[in-house]
């Protein structure tokens, strides 16, 4: 790798390792032009965390490609609807980036609406359509009234930010869809709404499920598997859980604001995190009774689940992990999880971690732990090499990067299969740790990955 | 999943329905990796650099590298010539390419960006070379972008050393796989002919695994090799639509006369490469390959009973179905439904058209099909809603249709997603008909086997 060692020097700023110097490290900034960066942009931000609205027509306004990358680009669930799972643009042509794309987009919503019937549409705007200035809160809102549905327009050009501004983007369009309740009404539903879980292979529906074994109801979540209707009803809710926070805190502090719904920070990753959680739901919902039945179901679960772990830690001795991973949050509970199945973390890096976040992280690993902000694949491959890690977590680009370097590798992207959340998750995560670095795979590489 | 597409058929006028096509710089980006030592450049947003290398990195499942001008507000308000002069500084000394290949995309095209005169007033360091190409996504699509990079690459790269030409070829082979650049490679290298390859992915996105991550693997066209392909005796463009305009770029350039063949998909796309191949360097069809050809109709006549009359649909690049409806009509297979996302001429429009040479194959065998340039997935299925196939050809995308209607479906082109393998293996060649043959009978006799009543269950078939 000689040709790429030489770190740019405006990116050490970006990388810090615990102990060496204070935790000083910088994040939240531009990448810099000419990296490889493995960042993704607003639009794609914004997708991901409204994809899950299931009976809404998700309309790109802008060139094919933004399209047709993001077709189906999560393996959230549906209990009903299938419509999100299609793939719906205006397909902008030379003709309307120089006359402009209103026309085209209001004859597009009218021509979609009239073959699928929907009561939702979601119209996500792209570069483009930033820099040829088309208004789309107008088109929309006339494209509503005379189709009788709501349209929603996504400000989301992808120039603007990097993904958590198209998080921002998304709250926004969701806030435009709450409907206003009376606070009192809401304050004694007793009922919660689940912020950011997006149903991946039906996470969410592990924690509705223990939450009604605690009898407690989820209202709506945000946003898997919830259609427009639960979604407008969000503001009926008398208490808001949020676990991505990257992507819902901003709308958890405005639903505070507008309609007196206070929220709390919970984690469903590892069983530690499960079990603390549930606790603190179940005391902000009263205690007594639901705290008994919270105890009962941690005790059977935890029983149920921790000779499978155990016997999978024993396999995992002396294995290091590494992890990049686009939000904060998901960094910081892959270090409690890694650290309940016996793993060490010892590179760990994010696409647009905040402040907060890279502080938590600092306080939880280990000394000598690389820390690194919006990486590029030669600092991974640098860093991965030099802490020895057996093993990558990371998304979709990441993933041919440590097979080529003979690491093991697992998928925490928007597209994996396996629920993570829970108590089976915590099972599903530690199979999986084993079934990539314990692969007899590992033989035949020259890396030093895996077994 | 996707059966809320209705079967009544409506004119529309704005919306895409589920595309089957992609924009212009994931092209572009695929034909610069088929340069050695090579990085692509995205000039515009992280956002769409980030979708093509993840798209790329799915379909081929290796690392797909090319950085970004990393665009905020502030350029795409003021130009992002300032972006594009420190990325390409960057660029050469964190990355070290022999070449840094630029694209553009929809928003760089928007605003404006002249980068061929970005590129003038730039530093770039001695022996290193910058080429460029325009990739707009609101015209054409991925197979436009390749067609852009490439001949991007003759117009930067290419020269002519003396006006006597050497005994050699270029080969194009458009946009196909590394499997099948391999194969092309494998059969002109049988025939004794010297030939130069560009692009050539073979190596870059196959690249074995060797514990290490190269930021350039072994493969790819040199720029020696690029640049003596303004030597050769003939350029051979496989697929007028990914091939042809570098090959006449070629022919305006350096002379190097062109013919534009067909993406050698199929016994007869194959003959016509090695007939083209024989008249030019007056080499005879070596032993092996006249082999291989007869095991090919050896196998043709062994299965034809299971094709003939078999319906399908065919969907995806243009050069690649239109090899592909070729090669199962000379399997006896009747394709109702023929249909590519890229727009490719009007109808009877002099640059000749992509409908055009699907109804000249289909005219010549007797069958009349829906053909469209320019589609999407949407229409295919609602096709097929009204007129059902024994099978579907075509990408990953297809998948969700042949789920709708219960329709095997065989993955061929680009992208598959969802298995692996198929980039290594060709399509292309008699020993690819050989293959698809395989693929094709395979899921067509798994389906006989799924629906076959106990007392007709056969063991063989
Ligand atoms: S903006 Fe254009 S270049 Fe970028 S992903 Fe979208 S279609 Fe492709
Ligand atoms: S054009 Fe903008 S919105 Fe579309 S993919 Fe590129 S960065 Fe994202």
């Amino acid at each position: 790798m000689s040709e790429t060692t030489v770190a740019i020097s405006e990116r050490e700023q970006f990388i810090a390792t615990k102990g060496r110097r204070k935790n000083s490290l910088k994040c939240d900034a531009d990448s810099i032009a000419g990296c490889v960066s493995q960042r993704a942009c607003v639009y794609c931000g914004a997708r991901v965390v409204l994809n899950p609205v299931t009976d809404a027509i998700h309309l790109v306004h802008g060139p094919v490609g933004c399209a047709s990358y993001t077709w189906d680009i999560r393996g959230s669930l549906s209990s009903g609807s299938e419509l999100y799972r299609n793939s719906f643009c205006t397909d902008l042509r030379e003709q309307d980036i120089i006359f402009g794309g209103e026309k085209k987009l209001a004859k597009t919503i009218d021509e979609l609406v009239a073959k699928h019937p929907a009561k939702l549409m979601f119209v996500y705007s792209t570069c483009i359509v930033g820099v040829i200035g088309d208004d789309l809160a107008a088109v929309c809102k006339a494209a509503a009234l005379r189709n009788n549905l709501e349209v929603i327009p996504v400000e989301s050009s992808g120039f603007i930010g990097n993904k958590s501004a198209g998080y921002r983007a998304a709250c926004e369009a969701l806030l435009k869809l709450i409907a206003p309740v009376d606070r009192a009404q809401a304050a004694a539903s007793r009922t919660i709404n689940y912020l950011g879980d997006f149903n991946l292979a039906g996470e969410a529906w592990i924690i509705r499920d223990y939450l009604a074994q605690m009898g407690v109801q989820i209202n709506t979540v945000f946003t898997g598997d919830s259609t427009s209707a639960t979604l407008k009803g969000a503001a009926n809710a008398s208490l808001n859980i949020v676990q991505c926070a990257g992507s819902m805190n901003y709308l958890a502090a405005q639903l505070q604001e507008l309609y007196g719904i206070p929220y709390m920070q919970v984690s469903f990753l590892g069983i530690e995190d499960t079990a603390k959680s549930l606790r603190s739901i179940a005391a902000a919902m009263g205690g007594g009774a639901i705290r008994a039945k919270a105890e009962v179901l941690i005790r059977r679960e935890t029983d149920r689940v921790l000779p499978y772990i155990n016997k999978f830690r024993e396999k995992f001795i002396g294995k290091k992990a590494a992890v990049y991973v686009g939000g904060g949050f998901k960094a910081i509970s892959l270090i409690k999880q890694f650290r309940e199945i016996g793993i060490e973390v010892v590179m760990i890096g994010t696409q647009t971690g905040r402040r907060e976040e890279y502080d938590t992280i600092h306080e939880l690993v280990a000394e000598g732990t690389v820390i690194l902000d919006d990486a590029n694949p030669a600092e991974l491959e640098r860093f991965m090499t030099s802490q020895g890690a057996h093993l990558l977590v990371g998304g979709v680009k990441e993933r041919p990067l440590a097979y080529k370097l003979g690491l093991a590798f697992i998928d925490h992207n928007h597209d994996r299969k396996h629920p993570l959340s829970g108590y089976d998750g915590a099972v599903n995560f530690a199979q999986e740790v084993y079934s990539t670095l314990c692969s007899p795979v590992w033989k035949y590489t020259a890396g030093k990955g895996g077994g | 999943m996707l059966d809320c597409t209705p079967k009544e058929m409506k004119q529309r006028h704005g919306a895409v329905i589920n595309p089957a096509k992609t924009c212009q710089p994931i092209g572009a980006m695929y034909a610069a990796l088929g340069i050695h030592s090579c990085l692509p450049h995205s000039h515009g947003s992280q956002g769409c650099c980030s979708f093509h290398r993840m798209h790329l990195s799915r379909h081929f499942r290796e690392p797909a590298m090319a950085s970004t001008s990393s665009f905020t507000e502030g350029a795409s308000v003021f130009g992002g010539g300032a972006n594009l002069k420190t990325a390409i500084k960057n660029v050469f000394s964190i990355y070290n390419p022999a070449v840094m290949a630029i694209h553009t995309t929809c928003l760089t095209e928007t605003i404006g960006d002249d980068i061929p005169s970005i590129i003038k007033s730039a530093e770039v360091p001695e022996g290193k070379l910058v080429i460029h190409a325009n990739t707009p996504s609101y015209q054409g699509s991925h197979i436009t972008g390749f067609s852009n990079m490439t001949k991007g690459m003759v117009a930067y790269i290419a020269e002519t050393a003396s006006p006597v030409k050497k005994e050699q070829a270029n080969i194009i082979p458009g946009f196909v796989n590394p499997g099948d650049m391999r194969e092309i490679k494998r059969i002109v290298k049988a025939m004794g002919i010297k030939f130069i390859m560009f692009p050539d992915t073979s190596g870059v996105m196959d690249a074995p695994m060797t514990g290490k991550f190269t930021m350039y693997p072994q493969g790819g066209a040199t720029v020696a090799q690029i640049k003596d392909s303004g030597n050769s005796k003939i350029t051979l463009a496989l697929g007028r639509f990914a091939s042809s305009d570098a090959a006449d770029a070629l022919t305006k350039k350096c002379q190097v006369p062109a013919a534009v063949l067909k993406t050698p998909i199929g016994i007869k796309a194959t003959d016509a490469l090695l007939l083209s191949l024989r008249r030019t360097f007056a080499q005879e069809v070596p032993a092996e390959l006249e082999e291989e050809r007869g095991q090919l109709v050896d196998i043709m006549t062994d299965t034809h009973f299971h094709f003939h009359g078999k319906t399908v649909a065919i969907f995806g690049d243009p050069d690649v179905v239109t090899g592909l409806t070729e090669f199962v009509l000379s399997l006896g297979m009747v394709p109702l439904h023929i249909l590519t996302g890229t727009p490719g001429g009007a109808m009877g429009s002099a640059v000749g058209s992509f409908e055009d040479d699907i109804n000249e194959l289909l005219t010549q065998a007797g069958i009349s099909a829906n053909v469209k340039a320019g589609g999407d997935l949407f229409t295919l299925h609602q096709w097929i809603k009204n007129q059902p196939v024994d099978l579907i050809i075509g990408n990953t995308y297809g998948k969700y249709i042949a789920r709708a209607e219960d329709i095997p479906l065989v993955r061929v082109g680009f992208p598959v997603l969802d298995r692996s393998v198929h980039s290594y293996l060709p399509v292309v060649g008699y020993r690819g008909a050989m293959r698809l043959i395989e693929s094709i009978s395979g899921a067509l006799l798994e389906r006989a086997d799924r629906d076959a009543a106990d007392e007709d269950f056969e063991l063989v078939m």
